[in-house]
């Protein structure tokens, strides 16, 4: 079953055609990883499939419901629906830092979905011991190294239950000792099939963690498949280039 | 030299007869103060409002009154109604009329402060809180204003000493406020001690109120941003 399915987007910056003709089905329980060169259009393909960029052409559907199509988005209803699919974890966290740790992840789930407050903190705290944070719910982001902050701030995503959660670039605001804590939370949640699309910079590590790599260049896909088909036997000149920087 | 002519027993006097001009700058103040920060975030929005007409008229506003004397402009609010519509104001109106200038002046001052923080304002916090599902409205209330009130704090509180001193160019139309009840004590007794008491009580307000916005900007410190 097909949670996210994404056919013919385009997006332009006035003259920069970004993204040109993307197609993608993200199944459930997939971990997609997205890879390619910086400016091929990486960031810009998650943020259209997460609305906070407009796209200008295409379809993408979440579920079985339409969020835009031939350029036209869903109404207002509809799109508060799509919404609650999907969940996005920010390369540079994005934390609210006037809330506790606590209040940064229940904030979301009672202001929005409604949650009573006692079921959104136990809730909270689960995530928070799964994430070997529960100690720091009363601490405000700026007290927490980044490795614990983009803890949080996956923590605080997966508060409201997303069907798919987006990774842009996690770990490259963080120092290399960091970023070993950030990937292994997101092994754990593969492991417990939850549904994620990755755009990383970390090659072994897509490799390991995905089911499935996408190679963008120059706004389109380029290559795509088994993760370590992918990886370990590149088709393109364009993907083996892209890959014999990483192995030097 | 007679500068000094009232006596150690007359004070309490000059006191009592300074005390209701004192009560009328605290009130000037105070209602300023109250007054003009929510109308300036209502100001501001107007500021940054993408219809342009409002932008642009928000926009005249702000910098007309930045641009002209807070004097000029409690006269106008004075003498306007009755040079411009030919409507009969009463002598009661002075007070009222000092404070809607006030207040309008010092909104346009607290619009511009409020637009420096909001727009000094990552994109980021306005998107973590929209792929959330936050409406417009729960953002800037839950997330956007209390960091913007952190940020600005500071402004308000040199604007809120600024105000102090200002509530004496509530003379310009004769209402009795502490700098004019000085003035005609002073005139009458040729002394210069009415202006020596006004001087320490504008110094105690104004130290007064650093002291009280500095506690609120500590309430602030609890996180960083
Ligand atoms: N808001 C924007 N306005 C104008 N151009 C933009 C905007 N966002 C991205 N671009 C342009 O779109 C292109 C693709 O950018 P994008 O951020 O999607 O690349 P990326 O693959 O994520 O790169 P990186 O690996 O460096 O993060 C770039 O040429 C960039 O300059
Ligand atoms: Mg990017």
């Amino acid at each position: 079953m097909s949670i996210l399915e994404i056919k013919h987007l385009t997006k332009s910056f006035g003259e920069n055609e970004v993204l040109k003709d993307i197609n993608m089905t993200v199944n459930r329980g997939q971990v997609v990883s997205v890879i390619g060169p910086s400016g091929s259009g990486k960031s810009t393909l998650l943020r259209c499939a997460t609305t906070l960029e407009k796209a200008d052409g295409g379809e993408i559907s979440y579920d079985g419901i339409t969020m835009i199509k031939d350029g036209k988005y869903a109404d207002k209803n509809a799109m508060k629906k799509i919404k609650q699919k999907f969940g996005l974890v920010f390369q540079s966290f994005n934390l609210f830092p006037h809330m506790s740790i606590l209040r940064n992840i229940t904030e979301a789930p009672v202001c929005v979905l409604g949650m009573k407050k006692e079921q959104a903190e136990k809730e909270a705290m689960e995530l928070l011991e799964k994430m070997g944070l529960g100690d720091k719910a009363d601490s405000y982001p700026f007290q927490l190294s980044g490795g614990q902050q983009q803890r949080v701030s996956i923590a605080r995503a997966l508060a409201m239950h997303p069907d798919v959660l987006f990774f842009d670039e996690p770990t490259s605001a963080l120092d290399p000792e960091l970023t070993g804590e950030i990937l292994k939370v997101i092994r754990e949640l593969a492991e417990e099939k939850m549904t994620m699309v990755i755009v990383t910079h970390e090659i072994v590590f897509a490799r390991e963690v995905s089911d499935y790599v996408v190679f963008m260049d120059n706004g389109y896909i380029v290559e795509e498949g088994d993760a370590h088909k992918v990886i370990n036997n590149p088709q393109s000149d364009r993907l083996q280039l892209f890959l014999s920087k990483f192995n030097q | 030299m007679n500068f000094l002519a009232i006596t150690m027993e007359e004070l309490p006097s000059v006191f009592m007869r300074l005390g209701e001009g004192m009560l009328t700058t605290f009130q000037i103040f105070f209602l300023t103060f109250v007054l003009s920060l929510p109308l300036g975030l209502i100001v501001a929005f107007g500021r940054m409002s993408k219809n342009a007409i409002i932008r642009n008229i928000t926009k005249l506003y702000i910098s007309v009154m930045r641009g002209t004397p807070l004097m000029l402009q409690i006269i106008v609010v004075f003498f306007g109604p009755n040079l411009i519509f030919g409507l009969s104001v009463s002598t009661n109106y002075r007070l009222p009329a000092t404070i809607i200038a006030f207040v309008i002046n010092y909104a346009a001052y607290f619009a511009e402060i409020y637009r420096g923080g909001i727009e000094s304002m990552e994109k980021g916090q306005y998107e973590a809180a929209d792929i959330l599902g936050f409406s417009k409205s729960q953002t800037f209330i839950r997330i956007i204003l209390p960091q913007v009130i952190k940020r600005v704090l500071p402004s308000i509180t040199n604007e809120a000493i600024t105000l102090v001193k200002d509530t004496s160019l509530a003379f310009t139309i004769s209402v009795t406020e502490m700098f004019t009840a000085a003035e005609r004590i002073a005139a009458a007794e040729t002394s210069m001690v009415p202006y020596a008491v006004a001087a320490v009580f504008y110094y105690v307000f104004n130290y007064a109120v650093a002291f009280a916005m500095e506690r609120i900007e500590k309430s602030f410190n609890y996180y960083k941003s």
